[in-house]
């Protein structure tokens, strides 16, 4: 009963276009918005078990050392310290708890203890007010000040840079700082613990339930059949709740203690000291190219940090051994430990800020070479992978290029300084997108009822991405029933496992699986027909075969239940997969104060089958607005002396909000990728973001000549390169 | 947050001694939940009649209770004070201004973070405790009248158009009076945690505008990003031209100081004299000459001049000419 997918070879040609419902790729409205905006989606922190308790998390207000002691605290119930409670979060996709043991402080904001009382207010005023003792040790925190890890398996060197460089016309030799980003969702990270009996369910706002339920299980010292999440809603993830964190092991350990359910939420300062950061980095490119500008080197040395020990370091050269080509090419990446808070994955790792700040390098080489900077990037587009000769799965960064230049009319862009209205230089700027791509593995169920209604269960989650209305388009078309016959629930890990949202992943892998499980359901139905799937049509609730046409209920007499299991095979490694864009800004500089507004933008992405016009959009809106904080306002501070989050409030972490953000623009390349599976389909989200920031930072060049190294481009930096 | 007693006035005369105000709550509040600030009872005087704009004496009287939006939407306002229309269109979101009073605002405290983290010393916050601002991230802290006790600004965009507007504040108490606007806030020298003359007890009843005085009026502020945030720096001038010489000039700074900052000798360098740029730089000159910088903040220096500039020649008609 279930359907078994390994993508070993390419799908040519996908059933799904032969089904007759119309659905698929339809700009359908999501299906829970009415439930959200009208506040009847339940969010982690939003039921009300009798009995809870409320507990909220102790910080150590040290960078590194032991916890010596805390006092019990007047107005609460306990002051719980357990050895299982974990110092940071885990890892996406992690299949064990992270490090526990919280007496032990590995940065200043980590969770130490738990303070547990009948009332929020009472719990914090409590947690805010315990007399901790420490043993304190001294620490680096300042990444640029230890002498940084180099991962053997993390470098690479092809021919010889150096000599290249020497030897080029033209190149470009800098050095970019990106600063640490917040994922900063709107969801602060909570969970509510409820134990019955030996059993533990929690409610938490995660992004990946299966892995999660691992990491948790592990965390606990309990069997994973014992534990039940529950993640409906989640208030958007970004990467930040791709792995468990401390809330909800401690919300697990206190309810168990006390023998009620209880609540824990992260204030936002919390959030911003608890959640994964992505690490600032510091990146030197080295770019050589002949007189036609066809480039021959291509260094890129990024540095990242973390904390001692952990495996994660911010893939921030992932996309550049495939995205151009260059006979001599090299990639160093170095890790510098310091006590920070822990780095992981948020908002593409990697790319976001690699491919940001390599289409900034590129910009200025076009610059030196005297080539439009988009001629540049055709010039240089690799037939086949460098180094692997792999051929691409898709690749449609030409067509993004070419048609990109021709909507956002680039043929009007003029040299620095050239255009002025009143006290603003005005100039356009563009870069290339590019993200790899990943399929994974991913569970679903379908059953179908006698009464033409079908249920999609998955414990995939939600994030706010439109997935809960993709998955019911993908069983609307493959089933042949109208949208508001299927009813998907997701976000319970006693569904069938999905990896997850994370990565761009979730689309393309859940989705597929529905799609088995649909598969496996026709093929029930052609049987009852009499004949082959391949020749039944279903459509508004009607099968068809032949010249013999029935309503489903005449057809079906009990539930049909189908499975889908879909896994990466050989195509993950046959053929290099990725996801192509471009992206196009038009800025204004204010000459006297600084200021960059962004007038304009315009982003055109391939990325596969698009499952919903209106939510694939919706993402990529999204993802450019990441850019702008990246090019522009997002800076996580750090106190050089002791390493903490300084700007840990959405007050002083500047996203881009509505005012920043002007008339955006998304186009879709029509495209389809045979290497993913019968869907089709790839990664969105995060392409958009990658090279959206680029765009505008070569846009401020364009307007008024300045190149603005270290991010992000606030006034300061602007002004202190404008002529006085 | 800390438990503590509410009560709800009926009348000025009607507040509890010791008690702390509350009007809009959008800055109070946010610093009881951090216990930042721990009042034990708390007063809350929306009930009271202060929320009028009345004719003053020569000028216009505005109720402490008055709102932002309101206040910012006044037809009177925006046509004879435009500034103060401008600043506070400038300052906080939407939905904070239609919360937002005239007093809270006058009352809003530093944006210092390290003020608002009760894990760093803080002697605003716990006199005594030391500056942990001093050496870390001083990017939104004070250039001019800091001391070595504090170096946090006076962070509101309001108080600022009003400096300009040579506004007082009406206190009501023990013993009632009014206070010029540019005497309200204090310097922090070795009492940081002192920030305005209004003593326990007393509360603010209005803000009072003298005459209109005309003239071109402009509220110009530098932020990190369009939507809500807090001056970089700001200027707020009120500038009348006159046979081509400048006939008044009245100029007060943001977001570099404890209080809303105005330099009298670089206003009578400007008057009498022809508009240019030369002048204006060194007005610039004149308003930075004690400026210092922390460190992250040195940039408000070059962008208070710059500001400041550009703000002169939008108000003197040199901008549109150039
Ligand atoms: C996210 C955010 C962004 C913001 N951005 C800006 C900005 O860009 N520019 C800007 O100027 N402001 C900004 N603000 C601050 C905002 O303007 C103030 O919070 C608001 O004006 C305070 O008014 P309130 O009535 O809510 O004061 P409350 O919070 O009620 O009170 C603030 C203080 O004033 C005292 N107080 C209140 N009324 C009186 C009175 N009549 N007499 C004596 N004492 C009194 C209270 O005791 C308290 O100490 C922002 C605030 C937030 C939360
Ligand atoms: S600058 Fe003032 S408010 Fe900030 S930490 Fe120092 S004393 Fe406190």
């Amino acid at each position: 009963m279930t359907r078994h997918l390994r993508v070993d070879e390419p799908i040519h040609d996908s059933p799904l276009d032969q089904m007759a419902q119309g659905v698929l790729g339809q700009p359908l409205n999501r299906l829970e918005g009415p439930l959200k905006v009208s506040g009847r989606a339940t969010y982690a922190a939003e039921s009300r078990p009798r009995g809870m308790a409320y507990g909220v998390l102790v910080q150590a207000a040290i960078p590194a050392g032991k916890v010596l002691g805390i006092e019990d605290a007047p107005g609460a119930i306990a002051v719980i310290q357990d050895k299982r409670m974990i110092r940071y979060a885990a890892q996406g996709l992690a299949e064990e708890g992270p490090k526990a043991g919280p007496e032990e402080v590995e940065y200043m904001g980590q969770a130490i203890a738990l303070v547990v009382a009948d009332s929020l207010e009472a719990a914090r005023h409590a947690a805010q007010n315990l007399k901790i003792r420490y043993d304190v040790q001294d620490v680096p925190v300042d990444p640029t000040a230890v002498v940084p890890e180099l991962p053997p398996k993390k470098q690479s060197s092809t021919g010889d840079l150096d000599k290249a460089m020497q030897q080029a016309p033209f190149s470009v030799d800098a050095v970019w700082h990106t600063p640490t980003h917040a994922a900063a969702a709107m969801e602060p990270h909570a969970a509510i613990a409820e134990w019955d009996g030996d059993s533990v369910t929690i409610r938490a706002g995660l992004q990946m339930l299966s892995s999660n339920r691992k990491q948790m299980a592990d965390a606990l010292g309990i069997r994973p059949k014992k534990l039940r999440l529950l993640a409906p809603y989640v208030g958007g993830g970004f990467g930040s709740k791709l792995g468990i964190n401390a809330e909800a092991v401690a919300a697990a350990i206190a309810a168990r203690e006390l023998g009620r359910p209880v609540q824990v939420v992260m204030t936002r300062q919390q959030v911003f000291d608890l959640a994964h950061r992505r690490s600032e980095t510091r990146q030197r490119i080295r770019l050589a190219c002949d007189h036609e500008g066809r480039l021959t080197g291509i260094g890129h040395e990024a540095l990242v940090s973390n904390l001692p020990g952990s495996d994660f370091s911010e893939p921030v050269t992932q996309a550049t051994p495939f995205t151009y080509a260059a006979a001599h090419r090299q990639i160093v990446h170095a890790v510098a430990r310091i006590h920070r808070s822990c780095a992981g994955s948020v908002r593409a790792p990697g790319e976001a800020v690699g491919v940001t700040v390599f289409e900034c390098a590129l910009d200025e080489l076009a610059e030196a070479a005297d080539i439009d900077p988009v001629a540049l990037r055709l010039r240089n587009i690799p037939t086949v992978e460098p180094d692997t000769e792999r051929p691409f799965s898709s690749h449609k960064l030409a067509e993004a290029l070419h048609e990109g230049a021709e909507r956002f009319n680039w043929s009007e862009r003029r040299p620095p300084r050239q255009r002025v209205e009143g006290e603003w230089f005005i100039g356009m700027g563009m870069a290339t997108a590019v993200r790899v791509n990943q399929l994974v593995e991913a569970r679903a169920k379908v059953t179908l009822g006698p009464d033409g209604r079908a249920i999609v269960e998955t414990d995939m989650t939600d994030i706010g991405t439109g997935t809960y209305t993709i998955l019911g388009q993908i069983a609307a078309e493959a089933l042949g029933l109208p949208q508001e016959r299927v009813e998907v629930r997701l976000g319970d890990t006693d569904f069938p496992p999905a990896t997850g949202s994370g990565g761009s992943f979730g689309a393309a892998s859940s989705g597929t699986s529905v799609y088995l499980a649909c598969e496996e359901v026709r093929q029930q139905i052609a049987k009852a027909m009499g004949c082959e799937a391949v020749d039944l049509t279903l459509q508004n609730g009607l099968a068809r075969a032949g010249n013999v046409e029935k309503p489903l209920s005449d057809v079906i007499q009990s539930p049909l239940v189908g499975e889908g299991y879909v896994e990466p095979g050989k195509t993950e490694k046959s053929v290099r997969q990725a996801t192509w864009g471009s992206h196009w800004a038009e800025v204004a500089v204010n000459r006297w104060t600084g200021e960059v507004r962004v007038r304009r933008m315009l982003g055109l992405f391939s990325c596969g089958r698009i499952l919903n016009e209106k939510t694939a959009r919706s993402q990529c809106l999204g993802g450019m607005v990441f850019g702008m904080g990246i090019a522009l306002t997002e800076a996580l501070e750090h106190d050089p002396r002791d390493g903490h989050a300084v700007t840990r409030d959405l007050g002083e972490y500047h996203i881009p909000c509505h005012a920043d953000v002007p008339h955006l623009e998304v186009h879709f390349v029509p495209e389809r990728d045979p290497y993913v599976g019968p869907l089709q389909a790839k990664g969105i989200g995060e392409l958009s973001i990658c090279g959206s920031g680029a765009a505008i930072l070569n846009a401020i060049h364009n307007a008024c000549g300045i190149r603005v190294r270290d991010l992000p481009a606030t006034p300061d930096k602007i002004i202190a390169a404008l002529d006085p | 947050m800390k438990p503590f007693s509410f009560h709800r006035a009926a009348s000025v005369a009607d507040l509890p001694a010791g008690a702390t105000i509350i009007a809009g709550g959008t800055n109070l509040l946010d610093l009881m939940k951090l216990e930042v600030m721990t009042p034990d009872a708390l007063v809350d005087i929306t009930r009271l009649s202060l929320d009028r704009i009345e004719p003053a004496a020569d000028g216009l009287r505005i109720g402490a209770l008055v709102r932002n939006s309101d206040l910012a939407a006044d037809a009177v306002i925006r046509r004879d004070y435009p500034v103060l229309t401008r600043a506070l269109l400038a300052g906080a979101s939407g939905q904070l201004r239609n919360m937002a009073t005239t007093g809270g605002n006058l009352m809003q405290r530093t944006r210092c973070p390290y003020f608002y983290d009760r894990r760093m010393a803080c002697n605003k916050r716990e006199p005594g405790t030391g500056c942990a601002a001093i050496g870390g991230i001083t990017r939104n802290h004070a250039i001019l009248g800091t001391s070595d006790h504090c170096i946090a600004t006076y962070p509101g965009d309001m108080a600022v158009a009003l400096r300009a507007l040579d506004a007082e504040v009406e206190i009501d108490g023990p013993a009632p009076r009014r206070v010029p606007l540019a005497d309200f806030h204090r310097l922090p020298g070795d009492t940081p945690h002192v920030e305005t003359v209004l003593k326990p007890g007393e509360i603010i009843t209005a803000v009072v505008l003298p005459a209109p005085v005309g003239g071109q009026q402009r509220y110009r502020k530098v932020r990190d990003r369009a939507s809500y945030a807090f001056a970089l720096v700001s200027v707020a001038a009120v500038i009348r031209v006159q046979d081509g010489r400048i006939a008044h000039a009245a100029l007060a700074f943001g977001g570099v100081a404890a209080k809303p900052w105005r330099d009298p000798d670089a206003e009578r360098l400007l008057i009498g004299q022809q508009p240019s740029d030369a002048l204006f730089q060194s007005a610039a000159d004149t308003v930075l000459r004690l400026a210092r910088s922390q460190g992250d903040n040195g940039f408000k220096i070059p962008l208070l001049r710059r500001t400041l500039i550009a703000t002169l020649r939008d108000a003197t008609g040199m901008e549109a000419a150039a």
